[in-house]
């Protein structure tokens, strides 16, 4: 019982075509279907139907994300656990969105949308499940493994940490406090054994940050940022790395603003992992490892 | 090629064509307007276009609203000038 691992995010876009081509031939995800509004990928190194969906909509952001329960009864579970907390859950009947099960959709202290779901159709990789090679060969742009965390902003990040903690079970591997100790600025939160799978920095509620996807090595960040600028993508922080995870990283935009993050080589994560603490004081060296200083748009540039 | 003055009183003047952004020209003239995600999602770059035609491309609805569209409010990477223009940079 319990919640294994992210799942998929669905992104609103402002032009569905444009996101498309950048999504399949940029980032290099399979385009797995259509239904009316929406466009369903899944990255190669994926089982399940879909791990990103595109929505059209007037505005950038996020529309939710969505972690996957071991269990159908799961649901039911957390829907109690959800409603004692005070937030409020409603069901997302079968079928809302192509090859879905049903899902319990969460409104979280900081205003976003989470579901969390069982069933989805598998869809399975290219390399298969039988002796399989390490990599297909017909792969286009960074063709990440998959989709690996994002970081959203809330006001309120104490009550965010304890919601994901005390009623979903997340744990958490690092946390960025003022320091006088009194305030947190930054949660980093891990279900399965990544160094995050969601993470907030305090901002405004019900805004997305970044979506990353996980690709294999530091030269595959460098790589990347080489197929961004090549297709002339806003890149806004070039390949450096994070104190917070010790992972590397490279950032940039898609073409409706969402920011997105090509990321590797964080720690593993385990069940009585220590949470690490920053102080506000070292955040630079943080979250840019090298500049040891943020930049605007990092802090600022939200959908 | 239009020009596109800054400021009024000030008088800061750089050229943009047609087909180019008034952030991207800006910058290359060393105007400062804040940079973000270049896509029309963030709002960083948000200008008053105060004199002269423009073009705006899709911006999102959440940074921009209807009411600041009829006031000539703009994202400056969606901005495409038809003549020469004048602007208000809004530093937040």
């Amino acid at each position: 019982m319990g919640i294994m691992r992210l799942g998929r995010v669905e992104l609103k876009v402002m032009d569905l075509e444009k996101s498309v081509d950048y999504y399949t031939n940029v980032i290099g995800l399979e385009e797995t279907g259509r239904s009316e509004g929406r466009i369903y990928m899944k990255a190669w190194d994926e089982y399940d139907h879909h791990s990103v969906v595109l929505q059209q909509a007037d505005s950038a952001g996020l529309d939710h994300m969505a972690f996957k329960v071991e269990k159908l009864d799961d649901l039911a579970h957390y829907e109690k656990k959800v409603e004692q907390f005070g937030c409020t859950v409603r069901r997302v009947p079968n079928g809302t969105r192509l090859a879905e099960g049903q899902a319990i959709r969460i409104e979280t202290p900081t205003g976003h949308q989470v579901e969390l779901y069982h069933d989805i159709e598998v869809l399975g990789k290219k390399v298969g499940s039988l002796n399989p090679h390490p990599w297909p060969t017909d792969t286009r742009g960074i063709a990440p493994h998959a989709l690996d965390h994002c970081l959203l902003t809330g006001e309120d990040l104490e009550t965010a940490t304890r919601f994901f903690m005390e009623v979903l079970g997340f744990k958490q591997s690092e946390k960025v406090m003022t320091v006088d100790g009194e305030v947190m600025l930054g949660s980093f939160l891990f279900t399965g054994n990544k160094a995050h799978d969601i993470a907030f920095v305090k901002g405004p509620d019900k805004k997305l940050h970044h979506a990353a996807f996980h690709v294999d090595n530091f030269y595959e960040v460098l790589k990347a940022a080489d197929i961004l600028s090549r297709n002339e993508v806003q890149i806004e922080v070039t390949p450096t790395r994070h104190g917070i995870t010790r992972g590397q990283t490279v950032y940039f935009f898609d073409p409706s603003g969402n920011r997105n993050e090509a990321f590797c080589g964080g720690y593993f994560t385990y069940t009585d992992f220590p949470t690490i603490t920053w102080t506000e004081d070292r955040i630079g060296q943080g979250i840019f490892y090298h500049r040891r200083e943020l930049i605007e748009s990092f802090m600022k540039a939200l959908t | 090629m239009f020009t596109v003055q800054v400021n009024r009183l000030v008088g800061e003047i750089f050229k943009c064509s047609s087909t180019e952004d008034v952030l991207t020209a800006a910058r290359r003239h060393g105007v400062s307007i804040p940079l973000g995600c270049r896509g029309g999602g963030c709002g960083m770059c948000k200008i008053q276009v105060t004199e002269g035609k423009f073009e705006r491309g899709t911006s999102s609805m959440a940074v921009l609203t209807e009411e600041e569209r009829r006031e000539n409010y703009s994202l400056a990477c969606k901005t495409y000038p038809r003549e020469n223009i004048t602007i208000e940079i809004t530093l937040k």
